[in-house]
């Protein structure tokens, strides 16, 4: 049997990261097929084709898949799905919003950010935050699965998968898209980036908060924030790194006022290094650090971006 | 309108769980229980569209054990008219909440389903895209903005790279994200007022729902424990160990 995984796209390209690092959890499950969905998907087809280990990239245009509306994909999955055993794609905003659909019109659960797969219907999953690994059994005969792209290992180009176009796509016709606000970024994506630099409610100010921004800046990173920082208008939302925000692991965490709230653990502690920085000794985020430096956040992280600036290049 | 509200009861956000030594699950007796926090604001805002005047009537609903009663109170409490649990076993699957709820919807006709878009027990995120899947009705996850008029739903969604706004033909599900709004507190009056507001209890039996499981745990294990680190004295001597020792820049 097959595995059908839904590929996100981003302004006409593959999420290349994400739909490589979900296709590793889905190449020991079966022959993968890649849906590419979109109002113009070549450039996608072609990208996911040349990934190594795709069988087939199965191409779907129309107007109707413009804007990645959860109500016309789910039902353009669902009249693809008789030939699959699995359906798969990386845990996004994009895919959380249309796999349980998916889900539901098959009458299937649906197992949401898996970080291990044991075989074909055994898997493991965070719950309560993080704080504990459930692995469970899924008894149901198609298994809709969301990844967590960075519990997994992205895959390498080489590939020559054929691509296949389909037409007749079903349209519902129950929502429409009206605009897109995006946050305009050089900086290297959340998600995927090697170093992600992070500011709290104890940078104090938005203009404070610059100073999390000029270290990144420095030192190649991304920038991330703890919920408090988003609400108090430090930081966009999509900064936002935690249980609800963006999970991410890269090499290196740096948090800067921060105290690490659960939910905020939730979204990093899988990072291979930890540096907190905060001038509450007993603040939580020291429990997980590997480094851990106590001081006034106002001195230390200008100091610290001055020497970035001097022994590091990016 | 009429807006109907599922609200669960889950270990308080606050507390850190611990896993059960046999591996079975999460120890949750005899700890603090409250909505999920999701829900609050899914609550809070089904009454702020009746405070508008765009809703007329705000019912909250619940699945689960006896004791859910008290967050249906508190649902209550904030403002809600009336509410009705479902009575079925600790913590059903989001796909047989989602078939309790269609039942409900069928039953109680209303023209918005307002949840939280996750549980922060289960952490799914699921319930709400399958009952919208169920219903063949639109979806609007994860929003940050509601507006309602001539009779469709205008919803700012919170995604990966920023905020997109979709409209939707009603009746519709919307899921509740952080930044929709901040939910009220029950005052002291209120939560005695709520006690005499109507609840309703069924057996999920009745529904006809079939709620079994479709995934078994096979276990529950405690994350990875992380080293313990080192303190460092300063900035020079911070740099100096994350390029000798950890080699991450």
């Amino acid at each position: 049997m097959s595995v059908l995984l839904l590929a996100e796209l981003s302004q006409g390209h593959l999420a290349t990261d994400a739909v490589s690092k979900a296709l590793s959890a889905a190449l020991p499950l079966g022959d993968v097929h890649i849906l590419i969905a979109s109002d113009d998907g070549q450039d996608a087809a072609a990208e996911a084709a040349s990934l190594q280990g795709v069988s087939k990239v199965i191409l779907a245009q129309h107007d109707s898949l413009a804007h990645g509306l959860a109500e016309p994909i789910a039902a353009l999955i669902f009249s693809l799905a008789g030939s699959y055993q699995h359906i798969i794609a990386p845990s996004t905003a994009f895919s959380k919003n249309i796999l349980p659909r998916v889900a539901a019109l098959l009458d299937v659960m649906v197992l949401s950010d898996i970080i291990a797969v044991h075989d074909v219907d055994t898997f493991d999953r965070p719950i309560f935050a993080g704080n504990a690994i459930q692995t469970v059994i899924s008894s149901d005969l198609v298994k809709v699965l969301t990844v967590r792209t960075t519990a997994f290992k992205a895959v390498e180009k080489g590939g020559k998968a054929s691509i296949e176009m389909i037409v007749g796509v079903p349209d519902p016709e129950l929502s429409s898209w009206l605009e897109d606000i995006e946050v305009v970024s050089e900086r290297p994506d959340l998600i995927s980036a090697k170093i992600v630099v992070s500011g709290g409610r104890g940078m104090g100010s938005k203009e404070n908060f610059d100073a999390i921004i000029q270290l990144a800046d420095k030192m190649g990173a991304a920038v991330g924030a703890s919920r408090a920082a988003v609400d108090l208008g430090y930081a966009p939302n999509d900064w936002q790194v935690g249980q609800t925000g963006k999970v991410v692991a890269p090499d290196l965490y740096l948090a800067v006022g921060i105290s690490g709230a659960i939910q905020h653990l939730a979204g990093m502690k899988d990072s291979k290094i930890i540096v907190a920085i905060n001038k509450d000794e007993d603040a939580p985020i020291f429990k997980v650090a590997d480094y851990a430096l106590v001081g006034d956040l106002f001195s230390v992280v200008p100091e610290l971006t001055e020497k970035m600036g001097t022994e590091f290049s990016i | 309108m009429k807006i109907l509200v599922p609200v669960k009861r889950v270990v308080d956000y606050n507390i850190k769980v611990l896993v059960k030594s046999d591996g079975t699950g999460v120890e949750t007796a005899g700890l603090k229980m409250s909505m999920n926090p999701f829900d609050e604001i899914a609550v809070e805002e089904a009454i702020r569209l009746r405070e508008k005047g765009v809703a007329t009537e705000v019912i909250a609903v619940s699945i689960g054990v006896q004791q859910a009663q008290d967050t249906l109170r508190t649902a209550m409490a904030m403002g809600a008219d009336r509410s009705i649990l479902v009575l079925s076993d600790e913590s059903p699957e989001p796909l047989a909440v989602a078939k309790v709820l269609k039942a409900l919807v069928e039953r109680e006709k209303p023209d918005l389903v307002f949840l939280g878009k996750q549980a922060i027990d289960d952490d799914m995120n699921a319930t709400g895209q399958m009952l919208a899947g169920l219903l063949g009705w639109g979806q609007g996850t994860f929003a940050s903005k509601v507006e309602i008029a001539d009779g469709r739903a205008e919803v700012s969604r919170e995604i990966d790279g920023g905020t997109e706004t979709v409209s939707l033909a009603l009746p519709a599900i919307i899921t509740a994200d952080l930044r929709l709004n901040e939910p009220r507190y029950a005052s002291l009056p209120n939560i005695m007022k709520a006690k005499k507001k109507p609840l309703e209890t069924i057996q999920a039996a009745d529904l006809g729902v079939d709620m079994t499981r479709r995934l078994t745990t096979v276990s529950v294990a405690e994350p990875a424990t992380r080293k313990a680190g080192i303190t460092v004295g300063s900035v020079a001597e911070l740099v100096g160990k994350l390029r000798n020792e950890a080699k991450v820049i």
